[in-house]
């Protein structure tokens, strides 16, 4: 199987007010492949991943320079980004249910898309909600307020919608910080099932999380990517970086 | 560009392979939100282009600077001895304005502290609507009372002939101004940081020592502004003042003489005077007067506010 | 067990008396309102009837009704409000979800808290200026509602900022994050979501217009008119103007007249206001999150 790279990130600068947070970083990121992000606080996780969809944007203070290509493509290159954000999704730390019903919720993506037919919406809905394991807990109450749900369940909710857009790659951030180990453990299930169709990124403090879940894991550190390999290699003790290995051991970080 | 879909549905997902353009309309709608973002900018530039621009013939040919602020005679009706001194109309606006503060700045700061320091929650929710209501007052209403039940208690109390004069005038400016200060004043309190509060109680303070040792130099600027803004909203008053303080244009004496402010004037006089006379023109410059001062009055006022923040 | 010591108890004493002489103050406050209301009532109601309300004034203004002054008031604060809403809400929407932090923002900022500033009688002189001569407007409805609506701007902008802030910056993010644009969002989330706190400030900006005199003195608002306005380039007469004419420029009005007029004023202002209160504490019940 020929391995095709579904994004490369190069010489991707990041400022923040003056402040450089990530400096000259090149990363290849496979299709269908799930890459972790692991570091310490402040080490650039979020921004990096935030970059890839463009969210940056809506920061004034925020700089992005240097280039990330989506298939070849590079996403800066387009003036409008809503078009990027349906196909690379992200997923927020803390789960937010849109203050509408669960199903206007699951369909607000499509919706704004354009997509007016009730039965494709639907489908949609059922789909998503059923990926995100969320369908069994919520389909006798689709026309109630989300934003009444639990919060495990807003998350799944919030992944749900990011996936009712289908995107071609996904992005999490911790998403698993504000949720219980047992409804964890079910996104990381969905997580599993979902590789085959996308790829998928996710930032992660947990450290064994990335050890479950990640293909490949890198580790960040100031900025920049101090190492990055299988799983196998990292989590094995065949780190480039003593570092990396230190902090996987809970050293320091 | 081909886009792979990646969920191979049985439905068409025509909207997921549609590139979006931003349609016109959508351009329109952003072009006037833009627009509406800077209306402010533009109506406070036109108004002092449009004040300028009536009180321009005036500005240069019959102004006088030193006569202008410093004569007290103003005379802009009379055929043969025609003056166009406001000193007499300053000294009145700032006696009206200092005494009213003199009243509602203790008052409305001392409210402010109460409301945010030792009301409940609820309490605080009630009193902030009763400050609401009390701002809604309007002012020809406060100039009614001022005839009706003010004039004839200071005569009553005071023993003099008139009472539509400066403390009348004072006493409703006081009243009027009140709810800006302490609505102001009260957010000034409530932005000092809950920690500062507990750590001084945490010491044993008592609410007193908290109010005056932590509260009042952490909050300085903003309780300053506030004061300010009642300043601001004093000086600037119309209707109420017209009504309250009697019409006579001379340096007050006592408070218990009549007097007349900037804004009056132009009230009283605008009227009567024919347009695009050289009266007309003059209260245009009183009024540009007005705005400078206004201007001056809250530029501070934010600066004070926004020092705070930092 | 612990006993305080007399410097604690003293300590303790003048802490009660402080919030005691401070409760007593802020009662003080509210009392010339109460006395006011109160005295308004007892002087104005024995004329206050129907009949009061819907008839004209006759005889130079000294006896009938109000009746032209409440449609004048109605007219001016409608027109006003349905300038100055659409503006103000843009401006808010401007200032919250288009505008970068820095100067410019600075100084749009720095406008409004002037405006809001400026005396109102100067806005009466520009609204004379622009409105009236150079716009060609005349002493119109249309001219004194413009005034008024430059008047309230501020107010509603400031409502409206203050709506549009409290609604979570969490939802922006989660809109553009599925690929919605930033009007998508506005309409979809910011705007549903603001909507109740928006139309609160715009009514509080209705009772406050409904009671201004000095910004429309010179630009619509006639001493009396023996008819009623036909159209927005008319003349009308306000319920606030009427109150200061027949209490400080007419001769032989009955006593009961002004205060009955001033009774209307302020009745119809605090039910303005207490709409919006309870629209405030209304919408807090069923807020969606």
């Amino acid at each position: 199987m020929v391995i095709k790279k579904k994004i490369e990130v190069k010489n991707l600068c990041i400022g923040y007010n003056n402040k450089q947070i990530i400096e000259n970083l090149n990363l290849d990121i496979f299709q269908n492949e799930v890459l972790a992000i692991i570091g310490p606080a402040n080490s650039g996780k979020t921004s990096l991943l935030r970059s890839l969809n463009r969210m940056t944007d809506f920061n004034a203070e925020v700089k992005v320079t240097g280039q990330i290509l989506l298939d070849g493509e590079n996403i800066y290159d387009d003036e409008d980004s809503t078009f990027l954000r349906r196909r690379v999704g992200m997923v927020s730390p803390l789960p937010v249910g849109l203050p509408m019903t669960i199903k206007e919720n699951v369909t607000y993506a499509p919706r704004m898309a354009g997509c007016k037919d009730e039965k494709e919406l639907d489908h949609i809905m059922e789909d998503c909600l059923k990926k995100a394991a969320l369908w069994d807990e919520v389909k006798d109450r689709l026309n109630g307020l989300a934003t009444k749900l639990s919060g495990g369940q807003q998350q799944r909710l919030t992944i749900a919608r990011a996936l009712s857009h289908h995107p071609e790659v996904l992005c999490l951030d911790e998403f698993s910080i504000a949720i219980d180990p047992v409804t964890t453990m079910k996104i990381e299930a969905v997580l599993h099932e979902l590789k085959k169709d996308m790829t998928i990124v996710m930032v992660t403090n947990v450290i064994n999380q990335a050890k479950r879940l990640g293909d490949r894991t890198a580790m960040m550190l100031h900025g920049n990517i101090l190492d990055i390999d299988t799983n196998e290699r990292i989590f094995g003790g065949h780190t480039q970086d003593k570092r990396t290995k230190d902090y996987i051991e809970g050293l320091f970080g | 560009m081909e886009t792979k879909v990646a969920e191979a549905s049985p439905l068409t997902m025509e909207w997921r392979k549609k590139k979006s353009t931003k349609p016109v309309s959508e351009k329109i709608l952003e072009g006037l939100i833009k627009a509406g973002g800077y209306s402010s900018i533009i109506l406070i530039s036109a108004i002092l282009f449009f004040i300028c621009k009536e009180a321009f013939p005036f500005l240069l040919n019959a102004f006088d600077f030193k006569n202008f602020f410093f004569s007290t005679n103003w005379n802009p009706a009379s055929v043969n001895n025609v003056s166009y001194g406001i000193l007499a109309l300053i000294v009145g606006t700032l006696c009206v304005t200092f005494i009213s503060m003199l009243i509602a700045v203790p008052l409305g700061l001392a409210t402010a502290f109460y409301i945010s320091e030792f009301c409940s929650p609820r309490l605080r929710e009630t009193y902030k609507i009763l400050i609401e209501f009390l701002a809604a007052i309007p002012s020809v209403v406060w100039g009614f009372v001022a005839i009706m039940m003010i004039n004839p208690l200071i005569i009553k109390t005071f023993n003099v002939p008139i009472g539509l004069n400066i403390l009348n005038a004072s006493i409703i400016l006081a009243l009027m101004s009140l709810p800006l200060i302490v609505s102001v004043g009260e957010d000034a309190l409530r932005a000092v940081p809950d920690t500062y509060r507990e750590a001084a109680e945490a010491m044993g303070a008592t609410r007193w020592e908290v109010a005056t040792r932590v509260l009042l130099p952490a909050a300085k600027n903003g309780l300053l502004a506030a004061a300010l803004l009642g300043v601001g909203r004093a000086l600037g008053e119309t209707m109420a003042v017209l009504m309250a303080t009697g019409h006579s244009i001379q340096i007050p004496k006592s408070v218990f003489d009549p007097a007349r402010t900037l804004t009056a004037t132009i009230a009283a006089e605008l009227g009567e005077s024919p347009k695009g006379g050289e009266h007309y023109q003059s209260l245009f410059a009183i009024g540009l007067v007005l705005f400078i001062i206004s201007l001056i009055v809250n530029v501070t006022a934010d600066h004070l506010i926004r020092g705070r923040k930092k | 067990m612990f006993k305080p010591s007399n410097h604690l108890l003293k300590k303790e004493i003048r802490e009660n008396n402080l919030r005691g002489a401070l409760s007593l103050m802020t009662f003080f406050l509210f009392l010339p309102a109460l006395i006011i209301m109160f005295w308004l009532f007892i002087k104005g109601f024995p004329v206050l009837s129907i009949d009061f309300l819907i008839q004209d004034p006759i005889r130079g203004m000294t006896a009938g009704g109000i009746f032209p002054t409440i449609v004048g008031t109605f007219w001016l604060v409608i027109i006003s409000v349905i300038v100055s809403c659409p503006l103000g809400v843009l401006a808010a929407l401007y200032l919250s979800e288009y505008a970068k932090d820095g100067k410019r923002t600075r100084i749009i900022r720095l406008a409004i808290l002037n405006l809001a500033g400026v005396p109102s009688i100067v806005h009466a002189l520009f609204g004379l200026g622009a409105f009236v001569l150079f716009l060609h407007m005349g002493t119109s409805i249309l001219a004194a509602s413009f005034t008024l609506a430059v008047m309230n701007l501020p107010v509603i902008i400031t409502s409206t900022l203050e709506s549009l802030k409290a609604v979570p910056h969490s939802f922006r993010e989660a809109s553009w994050n599925v690929g919605a644009s930033k009007l998508q969002t506005i309409r979809h989330i910011v705007l549903p979501n603001s909507f109740p706190g928006i139309l609160t400030g715009l009514v509080f900006a209705v009772g406050r217009s409904a009671g201004e005199t000095a910004a429309i003195l010179f630009t619509g608002v006639a001493f009396y008119l023996p008819f009623l306005p036909q159209s927005v380039f008319d003349q009308c007469m306000s319920l606030s103007m009427h109150l200061f004419t027949i209490s400080t420029q007419v001769v032989g009005v009955p006593e009961a007249y002004p205060y009955a007029t001033a009774l209307v004023l302020i009745l119809l202002i605090l039910s303005i206001n207490s709409i919006s209160v309870l629209m405030r504490s209304y919408f807090r019940t069923r807020r969606k999150w």
